[in-house]
């Protein structure tokens, strides 16, 4: 049977035409608003509260919309967004160092690898001022020079110092500002808190999103919500991978669950894989650790020049070191962007010159800028850093350089949307690391974090009132037979899994779907590795569905049973990142396709053939998808060869 | 290395609880903490018993959603290290580790090891915020903030809200965490116009929530996996006395 079929294709009409830098501007003018007293008898339901759910939720309150915010977390502030270490981009040009907002746009573009939408991201390089500016204002304690005003520093892919930061944690310290504000409006009793629950279904009326059924996870009840739109900021799905950088909680479902009621998943087969992880120690390992990029600002990236030379780092001299990065890419060096990084690493262990027991990691090493800055300087920077890689892996990376080797840390694709965010589901909008987003191929460093809460501050709030204001939506609430049949569904699908009872967890499968991921659609695919891939995850999805054991009911708190729905997505959602990167015959960005590289081993991208988004329709369970393909046009960045020599 | 982990097992709020005994053998001490207690978990599934229900998510040491009472210690023994970034080098082959929830009337058990930690969202809730609903910021450089404070305020701003302070604190009082944010917001021109009614509210919820008084016992600060220091509860005092000696209307001008 085919893998696949071509249907249909699709394009963006919302995003105004005209130059590129008045888009927004007149999309915000021609958006129609919602009268203050008609946003009161709204309800807009919101899935996560990580930075750009936390802070969706917190303006669409403000502007007077009454808001259910869901998360399957104890609390909102816990979401992933808080572990982001590096920092978050804005075009402030605060350095005088040639930056402007077009020049943060031309950067991303070009980092994404010229797969992403131009209207988009010149929107995000846009609304990234104020996203400083409103952080400031909430009290999040960003670094700051002596004169009380704002530091900034480099990141991978960049060459201006366009990085705020709050030390490593300014995921954190972002989050919380949300956070904060989110707390603010639920004190008010504008948005009605949802923790310990997870959504597990979409509900639609009349072809438009007017709900979901959620599990409240300490008591096992399914109920349905009811509102007049629904948003998902329910993440990426790194964690198909199992070992990934994601929280263990992290998951597939919210947006899978759309896709199966019609959304278009776009581009999943593009896929983060960051260069400074911390590498794995052993079998029993259940997640991994970043690094913050942040650290190739000082540190030194290399590995012996010779194979399995093994002796302690310290005692090989310089010229027996191959500062690869500096040596191949010498205009960016340890700076190039995350997705080469990655590659090159990989390349250099394939080689045998790897470091460490496993032989699958390199050093980063600060010896020099120790001697150069001191070491009071560097801990400074990166003190908190030093201390977590010395708890995770019993080195001191003061006297011993780190090892570090890529791992799976976010995902560029996710459900399709138009300038607005919308979906193809009418009233269902997308935003942060679940839609198919603003980062191409590939995304920059310390840009997750600005287009989270460009989103969700600043974007969302304007196109969602566009919709609302095209009501009103005729009432409905959970006796309205769409969401009775959602939620046996959901109620149907919990037995089922509880009803196996068979032999083998749910981690055992999660990490063999991951192994089977890691191995055939990480860092290098072929075809036929693909075609492998597919027929082994079909096989293991079966013996799921068949010999999975989850105990316990659920009528309670049982956190097996969460975990097995979570991942019965994932192995649907592998089967078609498998499918995506088999029908996209060319490298770009973080896909790289053994098959279609330069001579010298850099991406190879094929700009006649597949300079488009591949939005992806689900039929039904066992047909092929269908292929809606959306063709991207570059008319100021131009596509060339990147790089970063 | 081969362990005897004596956890603590409570079916629901309403159940009494006990602690269960659980042999584990095989342990590596590259493993973290909680991929010792994953391991026991695939174990009891597999011969039908209830895994140990316990609360963790990010496991890198941010998110605060794990925490457990491990031989007495919150977070166990590592200082200024969360229960998931504790590494099982850290005991020795043969030991028996004890494994309990967070004690505090306001962190009622939910089940096993995992509690309801909802009243610090509340503290948050009543106050913890600066009033700045999105779109009204002036621009970021318009008022600059004296490093000093900037880092001060940063240090406090690093707790993670896993409630160890609560936990390690004889008086189950959570008055470090409700610190924590006032000295963060109170350290920065931004948290100035609302500094006094901030804290009013903050502490009010925080008694309302049944936590205890602070009796300045210190065995937070250690407890605390971001080392937030004791010195925030004094701050917190003397802006919670300026503000009660202005009265609860706030006089202007004073």
């Amino acid at each position: 049977m085919e893998l696949f079929t071509e249907g249909d294709p699709i394009a963006d009409t919302k995003a105004p035409a005209g130059p590129v830098e008045k888009r927004w501007e007149t999309r915000r003018f021609e958006a129609k608003l919602v009268n203050p007293a008609n946003r009161r008898k709204m309800t807009v339901i919101v899935v996560g509260t990580g930075l750009a759910g936390g802070s969706a939720a917190a303006t669409l309150a403000e502007q007077g919309y009454h808001v259910k915010s869901y998360c399957y977390q104890d609390s909102p502030r816990r979401a992933h967004s808080i572990a982001a270490q590096g920092g978050i981009n804005a075009a402030k040009n605060y350095r005088n160092d040639g930056d402007s907002v077009h020049r943060l746009f031309y950067d991303t573009v070009k980092g994404g690898d010229f797969r992403s939408r131009e209207s988009n991201v010149h929107r995000l390089a846009e609304v990234s001022v104020n996203i400083i500016d409103q952080c400031v204002a909430q009290g999040v304690p960003f670094a700051r020079e002596y004169g009380g005003l704002l530091d900034t520093r480099s990141f991978g892919g960049a060459q201006v110092q366009r990085t705020f930061y709050a030390r490593g944690q300014t995921g954190q310290q972002l989050l919380l500002g949300a956070y904060q504000a989110l707390e603010r409006q639920i004190g008010l009793g504008n948005v009605e808190m949802n923790a310990r629950h997870e959504m597990l279904e979409l509900v639609l009326v009349d072809g438009k999103a007017r709900g979901i059924v959620v599990r409240d996870l300490v008591t096992g009840e399914i109920s349905t919500e009811m509102a007049d739109a629904v948003v998902l900021a329910s993440g990426g799905y790194g964690n198909v991978f199992y070992l990934s950088t994601n929280a263990k909680g992290c998951n597939v479902t919210a947006t899978w669950r759309a896709h199966r009621k019609g959304a278009y998943f776009a581009n999943p087969c593009y896929t983060q894989i960051h260069p400074t992880c911390i590498p794995v120690s052993g079998d029993h390992q259940s997640k991994l650790t970043l690094m913050s990029e942040s650290l190739r600002n000082d540190g030194r990236v290399w590995v012996p020049k010779t194979k399995g030379d093994d002796r302690n780092p310290r005692e090989i001299p310089e010229n027996e070191r191959d500062y690869y990065l500096e040596r191949i890419y010498p205009s960016f060096g340890n700076l190039v962007p995350r997705d080469i990084a990655s590659r090159a690493a990989k390349n250099v262990c394939d080689e045998g010159r790897g470091v460490g027991p496993t032989k699958l990691g390199v050093y980063l090493d600060f010896a020099d800028a120790i001697n150069r800055l001191g070491r009071k300087a560097i801990e400074a920077k990166y003190g908190n850093l030093f201390e977590m890689y010395e708890r995770i892996t019993g080195e001191d990376p003061y006297e011993v350089p780190m090892r570090i080797y890529p791992a799976v840390h976010y995902t560029m694709g996710g459900l399709w949307v138009d300038y607005d965010l919308q979906s193809n589901i009418p009233g269902l909008f997308v935003i942060g690391e679940a839609n198919f987003s603003d980062h191409g191929a590939n995304r920059l460093g310390a840009s997750a974090l600005m287009q989270g809460l460009a989103d969700g501050y600043f974007v969302l709030p304007t196109t969602l009132a566009n919709y609302l204001a095209s009501g009103p939506l005729e009432k409905v609430d959970a006796s309205h037979p769409a969401a009775v049949a959602a939620r046996t569904d959901v109620e149907d699908r919990v037995q089922r899994l509880l009803a196996v009872d068979g032999d083998r967890t749910v981690d055992s499968f999660h990490r063999e779907l991951g192994q089977i991921m890691w191995e055939h659609c990480g860092m290098e695919r072929s075809e036929a590795g693909l075609r492998k891939a597919i027929d082994e995850i079909r096989g293991l999805r079966e013996q799921f569905w068949q010999r999975v054991k989850v105990s316990g009911t659920g009528e309670e708190l049982n956190q097996s049973l969460e975990k097995a729905g979570r991942v019965a997505d994932f192995f649907e959602l592998a089967e078609l990142m498998c499918i995506d990167a088999l029908h996209r015959e060319e490298s770009c960005g973080g896909h790289f396709r053994a098959e279609h590289q330069t001579p010298d081993g850099e991406a190879q991208r094929d700009d006649d053939r597949f300079a488009y988004v591949a939005a992806w329709e689900f039929t039904a369970d066992g047909e092929p998808s269908v292929l809606h393909k959306e063709d991207l046009k570059f008319e100021y960045v131009h596509p060339t060869q990147r790089s970063y020599k | 290395m081969n362990l005897t982990l004596r956890i603590w097992r409570q079916k629901g709020p309403e159940d009494k609880g006990r602690m269960v005994t659980y042999p584990v053998d095989d342990v590596s001490p590259d493993m973290s903490f909680l991929e010792m207690l994953d391991v026991l978990n695939e174990r009891l599934i597999l011969s039908g018993e209830d895994p140990v229900a316990f609360d963790h998510d990010c496991r890198e040491g941010i998110c605060g959603m794990c925490g457990l009472m491990i031989n007495g210690d919150a977070h166990g023994p590592q200082r200024g290290t969360t229960a998931c970034q504790l590494h099982m080098r850290q005991f020795k082959d043969g030991e028996t580790i004890d494994i309990e929830p967070w004690r505090a009337s306001a962190f009622p058990v939910i089940k096993d090891l995992v509690v309801n930690r909802g009243a610090f969202d509340k503290i948050i809730a009543a106050g913890g915020y600066v009033t700045a609903p999105t779109g009204s910021a002036p621009e970021a450089h318009s008022t600059p903030v004296a490093k000093a404070n900037a880092d001060a305020a940063f240090e406090s701003a690093a707790c993670i809200g896993c409630g160890a302070c609560v936990a390690a604190c004889p008086n189950g009082s959570g008055m470090l965490f409700t610190a924590a944010k006032l000295t963060q917001l109170s350290l920065l021109p931004q948290g100035q116009p609302e500094r006094y009614t901030r804290v009013i509210g903050m502490v009010d919820a925080h008694d309302e929530a049944g936590f205890g008084g602070c009796t300045n016992a210190g065995e937070c600060t250690p407890a605390c996996p971001k080392g937030i220091p004791l010195n925030t509860i004094g701050r917190l005092n003397r802006d919670y006395l300026a503000a009660t000696a202005k009265g609860a209307n706030n006089t202007p001008g004073s």
